[in-house]
């Protein structure tokens, strides 16, 4: 008896601590089978599906209009939100993993959608955008979809667009007498005469910390007439490009807040907020900051102008910052793309973009009741600068991480006050090596 | 009867199983594993194989300026936090291990920082560093000094991060060091005093020697520790500005999870893991000596 007591007891233990251990490494999730399908009105009733998107705005409109598009379909939308840093590596842990879940999830095309497509994470939409004439693939942006576009194939639609713009304090401008800037030259000597360190007023806040300033840099490059690169050839350090990347590199030494090394934008334009910049350049899509009273001191004051031209004009980054894709491993591709078209349909881009988040069709933004979420001047901006503009804030290769730590390496030693044009050699050969590795291969 | 004999003989093994089947799979594994990929090149495509390289990862990193300049990073950091925290953690033990009133009280807030979770401090710290409005600041200027940019400095970075990890960590030492003196024997004290010994002579005399195996153990431990620190940095300046705070942990987070190299990264690590390995065996050894020479 007490022998056989003793033999169930730890055959027990025994499981329940292996149970325990082993239940830690199964992830399994549940394959769900499609209910017998025969009400043909709803070719995807009882589908399941699982969807991935950033906590971002845009995220949290879908999420409340989800119901209408089950209620119509009659599939079953799951909808997770990650922060925007945990969404990328949980989907790549994921996707090494082979997952064929999430089905449809928001990226980023100009930091992923190169090393996305490489390394098999993304479903070419190319055949399911232009099969539908209702669709209206030809509505979005030219930009945009440049945006997400790699070797010649349609990486994802694009959801959210943005541009560099310039913000600016109307009163401050008013009371010294300053006109809008509209040239480089003007805004280094308007951030000049507002600049009052000592009052704790600074002449222009932008990013500084190393990786993300480095879309903010492009588009003073490109205004100069300088590039990231062009074909394989590196061309940081060319005139053009060292021009543009100095005078960003001068506003926030010369005219810029303390600290500005460790500002991504949330900071930059915490500054701008608190009242203490007279200028702040960074994409339209974040006004709500300065403009929320919640969140701003100077709401009343801010003003939006196009993006101020060097030599070669204004030529501001217009891109897709966001964008849908469908992972190629989805069990369910035709009710994955189902989502996608619904949630990137006329109506629905109307619908979030009447909640501040400015989409990519050109239908939308000509309806006036497509910009009744923006302030009138910040829609004009926009509608102007989406006319022109370049597709990329970012140099266009498949490591796009590792570029943005050369290129902004360059910036943050010459806001430090080291010389630009050392560092800018420095980097262009780096960068130079990265790009011939890539094409090694 | 058999079953029952063969689990009575086997017992032994059966009931530290468990814990030997988790070492196995989460340690060991994953170690070699690391060692493994180490060898290969391999951005974590699905359509591209790893392909070995053999050692160039090894190579490229030793002639790499950014690896360099993380070792020293790491060790500056390290050693900056490592003296501060003993030097600190032994005279709180000594305050704290006599008696007052409120003593346990003064205890448990002492041992706050250390229980708190190491991304919110970091965050905290962030706002505390905030060169406008930071308390940091605040301070400084109401004792009529000029403010600094800490964090936000290349020059600064590392002596801040040092005060974060000092702020958080010197409760270890101490709490070790408490629990060392707790322990000594009171017989040499008595002897001291009727030799009319001074307060500093009682403590440089006996009390740091009788001490000494117990700070070594703590030391030991918060060196392991320190060397991999990486919540804090992370999460305040992600080895910025100009990776001037960028330690091996954290350009090994990068190379992995933001350049996607894969064998780069686990070659860094190795060579890490080897580093924190053999410190450690030195400890170990250095304690073994000074133990058999007291």
């Amino acid at each position: 008896m007490n022998q056989t007591m003793k033999r169930v007891l730890n055959t027990v233990l025994i499981s329940a601590v292996s149970a325990g251990l082993l239940a830690g490494c199964g992830g399994g999730e549940g394959t769900k089978q499609p209910v017998d399908v025969q009400a043909s009105a709803k070719p995807f009733e009882g589908e399941k599906l699982t969807i991935v998107t950033a906590n971002h705005p845009w995220g949290d409109a879908i999420k409340e209009m989800v119901p209408q598009f089950e209620a119509k379909t009659g599939m079953k939308v799951d909808v997770q939100s990650f922060f925007e840093d945990q969404l990328t590596q949980k989907l790549t842990v994921q996707f090494t993993a082979g997952s064929a879940s999430p089905d449809v999830y928001m990226y980023r095309p100009l930091q992923e959608a190169k090393l996305f497509f490489k390394n098999g994470w993304i479903q070419p939409l190319d055949d399911y955008a232009k099969k539908d004439d209702d669709y209206d693939f030809n509505d979005f942006s030219k930009a945009a979809v440049g945006s997400n576009t790699v070797d010649g194939k349609l990486t994802g639609i694009p959801i959210i667009t943005e541009q560099h713009i310039l913000y600016y304090r109307k009163d401050l401008l008013q009371k010294a007498g300053i006109p809008v800037p509209k040239t480089m030259d003007e805004l280094i000597e308007a951030a000049k005469k507002l600049h009052d360190p000592k009052n704790e007023m600074y002449g222009f806040a932008a990013r500084g910390q190393l990786s993300a300033l480095v879309s903010q840099i492009s588009s003073f490059m490109y205004s100069e007439g300088g590039e990231f690169m062009q074909g394989d050839k590196a061309t940081l350090n060319t005139q053009e490009s060292i021009k543009g990347m100095a005078t960003y590199a001068t506003l926030l030494k010369d005219y810029g807040p303390p600290g500005v090394l460790n500002m991504s934008w949330p900071q930059a334009i915490g500054v701008f907020a608190q009242g203490k910049a007279a200028f702040f350049a960074d994409a339209n899509s974040i006004y709500k900051n300065a403009t929320d009273p919640e969140k701003s001191k100077i709401a009343d004051h801010v003003g939006f102008a196009l993006f101020p031209a060097g030599k070669a004009g204004s030529k501001p980054f217009n891109i897709t910052s966001w964008g849908l894709t469908m992972n190629s491993k989805s069990a369910n591709k035709d009710a994955a793309w189902e989502f996608m078209k619904w949630a990137t349909s006329k109506e629905i881009v109307l619908a979030t973009q009447k909640k501040g988040n400015p989409g990519a069709r050109l239908s939308v933004w000509d309806n006036p009741e497509g910009t009744t979420a923006f302030p009138k001047e910040y829609a004009d901006v926009t509608k102007e600068t989406q006319k022109g503009g370049v597709d990329h804030s970012l140099p266009q290769i498949n490591n796009v991480s590792e570029a943005r730590d050369i290129i902004g390496a360059i910036v943050q030693k010459a806001i430090s006050g080291e010389d630009i044009k050392a560092a800018a050699d420095q980097a262009n050969k780096e960068f130079q090596a990265l790009i011939d590795k890539e094409k090694g291969k | 009867m058999m079953p029952t004999n063969w689990f009575d003989r086997n017992l032994k093994w059966i009931y530290t199983m468990p814990a030997v089947l988790f070492v196995l799979l989460m340690m060991v594994f994953p170690i070699l594993y690391t060692v493994r990929i180490s060898f290969y090149e391999w951005s974590m495509s699905a359509t591209v194989p790893p392909k070995w390289v053999g050692l160039a990862n090894y190579s490229a990193l030793l002639s790499d300026i950014r690896f360099w300049s993380s070792v020293k990073n790491t060790f500056v950091f390290s050693i900056g936090a490592l003296l501060a925290e003993t030097v600190l953690g032994v005279a709180i033990a000594m305050l704290l291990y006599r008696d007052f009133r409120g003593k346990n009280f003064v205890k448990t807030l002492f041992l706050l920082p250390m229980v708190a979770t190491p991304v919110a401090m970091g965050l905290v710290w962030l706002l505390i560093y905030e060169p406008s409005i930071g308390l940091a600041n605040v301070l400084l200027k109401m004792f009529g000094l000029d403010p600094l940019l800490w964090i936000a400095s290349p020059k600064q970075v590392i002596a801040s991060l040092i005060v974060i990890d000092v702020w958080e960590w010197t409760p270890m030492i101490s709490l070790i060091v408490m629990a060392g003196l707790s322990t000594l024997p009171a017989e040499p004290y008595e002897a001291a005093d009727v030799d009319g010994a001074t307060g500093w002579q009682k403590f440089f005399h006996l009390t740091l020697p009788m001490l000494r195996p117990t700070i070594i153990v703590a030391v030991m431990l918060r060196l392991i520790d320190v060397l991999k620190t990486f919540d804090i940095i992370y999460s305040t300046t992600q080895g910025g500005p100009n990776m001037k705070s960028e330690t091996l942990n954290i350009y090994g987070y990068t190379l992995g999870f933001q350049y996607f190299k894969l064998g780069m990264a686990s070659s860094l690590l190795v060579i890490f893991f080897a580093l924190v390995m053999g410190l450690t065996l030195f400890m170990i050894w250095l304690r073994k000596r000074l133990e058999v020479s007291v």
